[in-house]
């Protein structure tokens, strides 16, 4: 486990890397961040001034070299817009796009996984069609227009909720979360509902095709032949079996629920990470961009090493495999 | 002593159309400590007849009709709620492929444990203890450490000890056991046919030993029942039919098994293969096979009581033939 762990470090750090050079690259080649960052009324000095203080004088090469040399000492360099540290910029937005995206991924299990589970249990009664149906709605209406539904209809028309902003933020561990107070809750709910749509579907229609595999195996069969209850085999030898691909699935929609709640952070101003980037990309403040992506790939590589440590816990078979 | 368990003109259907009758007016009974061999080639009934009595029919399996009276109930009368608590309790299977019968991600343990708890409101301490006595009693070694192993971690062989050893944990009336020791070899198979025959004796359990091995059939049964095409074609005594065949089916499985008093002499065996049950031929359905087809044989036989046996066939074999 340890040595896989370290090698997917190495691997990453490497995929950081050449990351890091395409941002570099790509940036200078979309536009050059003096002419969106500087007052056109600026005179010539102080413009020079600027490009100094930004390094934007020197060579790309050697841009790039100053900025690992700072990532050395831990510093992802200064946001061309706010004149602060990227990273900081980012961890502070770090906390509004987590809540956001675990409160999307618990509505997705608490409605998908049961959903999912009826329908494949009675796959012919009208219900379960009703069902699937809903859920190919889930997965093809497309993420902007039913956040604009939603604001439409429960802000705009009834009044029952806010649409704008976190709402009153309460701290834990240090942290301000939304979902303490009664105000926040609200303003949460209808992006974390937004956001979590696909994903119900998602796990809905994965749930249902687990549970239409493993019904018709002999070991569930045999365990009818004890006498099992219903109960039982269903929440024991059906949902343990598909706890595994759902597992795996669930731990990498995670990854791109953070990477994809841009949409819905912009539609309902919530002020996560998602939006910082967006604005970031617009004023090409490239500091803010590699500290995100870098940060975006750190996750991605943790979230891929949980799930290995979850699957060696559920499946018996990989963890002999891994005693080999 | 009356039947323990009577099987009356059972149809079992898959899909509505009339040609797919995987089971096809068999009768049987079976008395409380006496083990049926029921014997026929691959795609015969077999197993289906044994997950009709179960009530454990695939979609869009279903009895069609017949009666399967078990100790004087009649099973299709039954709740499912009833007929859950028979199974396991006094009827018991054990499955054709130990390879799939047990659940992967559980214990064996749990799987175990939790047979003995959904029958009997004992302590999980107490499930466990009789979890480990059935694990013994079928030759597992150090039973008390695979009790925590997963069934990867087991052969086929082992596998199918441990389904034999669920299927033994509530001392049922009647097992279902399906090709129970084919995956074993040949000292661990008579470890567990003994096992099975003290079993009889004891606990004066009846058995229905589904094989394809007669060499088998004829150490552990009292009775045979020969099945062809969802038919039974013949049936009595083990010592009558098989040392007296009157059906040239049997007849043919006979031949074609290896046996001390015709060595030398080359195996014969059966021409062609038993046929779809889509695409039987009318009559005999053994026809198309068979070296004594008259023109007679173009309507289906009935079933011919002769004393203690009986056999579907119009020229059937005597002594002399054989
Ligand atoms: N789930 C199912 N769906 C459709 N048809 C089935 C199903 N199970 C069995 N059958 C049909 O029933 C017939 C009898 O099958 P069965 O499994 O009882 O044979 P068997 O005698 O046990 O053979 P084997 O010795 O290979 O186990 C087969 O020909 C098959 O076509
Ligand atoms: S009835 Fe005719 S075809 Fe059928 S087994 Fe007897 S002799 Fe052969
Ligand atoms: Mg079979």
């Amino acid at each position: 486990m340890a040595i896989s762990l370290i090698r997917r470090l190495i691997q990453a750090l490497f995929v950081i890397l050449a990351m890091t050079v395409i941002v570099f690259v790509g940036v200078s080649v979309i536009g050059n961040p003096v002419d969106i960052l500087i007052n056109p009324d600026a005179n010539q000095a102080e413009r020079l001034r600027l490009i100094a203080h930004y390094g934007l004088d020197q060579p790309l090469w050697k841009q790039y070299l100053l900025f690992l040399q700072g990532l050395m000492h831990g510093d992802f360099g200064d946001s061309f817009v706010y004149g602060r540290p990227a990273l900081g910029l980012i961890l502070e937005r770090l906390p509004a796009t987590f809540e956001l995206a675990i409160s999307a991924l618990l509505i997705a299990i608490v409605v998908g996984l049961p959903l999912g589970l009826y329908a494949g249990l009675h796959p012919h009664r009208i219900s379960s069609r009703i069902i699937m149906s809903g859920s190919i709605l889930g997965f093809s209406l497309p993420t902007f227009w039913v956040g604009l539904m939603l604001v439409m209809v429960f802000s705009v028309e009834l009044h029952w909720l806010p649409t704008n902003g976190r709402g009153a933020t309460a701290e834990m561990l240090g942290v301000q979360w939304s979902f303490l107070t009664r105000d926040g809750l609200a303003h949460l709910l209808l992006p974390a509902f937004n956001l979590a749509l696909f994903k119900t579907s998602l796990v809905l229609r994965l749930t249902r095709a687990g549970v239409q595999e493993v019904l018709p195996q002999d070991y569930i069969k045999f365990a009818r032949a004890k006498g099992l209850a219903d109960r039982r085999i269903i929440f024991v030898h059906v949902l343990k079996n598909l706890m595994i691909p759902l597992v795996t699935i669930i731990g990498l929609e995670f990854g791109s629920l953070i990477a994809f709640s841009v949409v819905t952070e912009s539609i309902f101003a919530w002020p996560g990470m998602g939006k910082l980037i967006i604005d970031s990309i617009n004023l090409l403040d490239r500091p803010v961009i590699v500290a995100y992506l870098m940060m975006m790939v750190v996750l991605f590589v943790a979230l891929n090493f949980l799930i290995d440590v979850c699957y060696t816990l559920l499946d018996p078979r990989v963890r002999l495999d891994a005693k080999a | 002593m009356s039947h323990l368990l009577e099987v009356r003109n059972l149809v079992t259907e898959f899909g509505v159309k009339l040609g797919l009758r995987a089971v096809n007016d068999v009768s049987f009974s079976l008395k409380r400590g006496k083990v049926l061999g029921l014997v026929g080639e691959s795609g015969s009934g077999k197993s289906v007849t044994g997950f009709s009595i179960m009530g454990l029919l695939d979609r869009p399996g279903r009895v069609a009709a017949g009666r399967i009276l078990f100790d004087g109930i009649d099973l299709a009368t039954l709740s499912d709620g009833e007929m859950r608590r028979l199974r396991g309790k006094r009827i018991a299977m054990v499955f054709q492929d130990p390879m799939m019968t047990l659940n992967p991600v559980l214990t064996i343990g749990t799987q175990m444990i939790e047979a003995v708890l959904a029958h009997d409101p004992v302590s999980k301490e107490v499930a466990r203890q009789r979890s480990r006595d059935a694990l013994g009693l079928v030759g597992i070694p150090s039973p008390e450490e695979r009790l925590s192993a997963y069934p990867h971690e087991f052969s086929g062989g082992m596998r199918q000890r441990v389904a034999i050893a669920i299927a033994l944990l509530h001392h049922p009336d009647l097992i279902i056991a399906d090709e129970p020791t084919t995956a074993l070899d040949v000292t661990i198979q008579s470890q567990i046919i003994s096992e099975f025959q003290k079993l009889t004796e004891q606990s004066n359990t009846a058995v229905i030993w589904i094989t394809h091995d007669l060499a088998i059939v004829s150490r552990v049964a009292d009775d045979i029942a020969v099945m062809y095409a969802g038919r039974l074609v013949e049936m009595g005594s083990v010592r009558n039919v098989l040392g007296d065949p009157r059906h040239p089916y049997t007849k043919g499985l006979i031949m074609s098994v290896p046996s001390q008093n015709r060595r030398g002499e080359p195996l014969r065996q059966i021409l062609g293969m038993t046929p779809a049950i889509s695409r039987l031929p009318s009559g005999c359905s053994f026809r198309t096979r068979c070296d004594r087809a008259t023109e007679a044989c173009a309507v289906m036989p009935d079933l011919m009581a002769e004393d203690h046996r009986a056999f579907r066939c119009f020229h059937p074999m005597t002594r002399i033939d054989a």
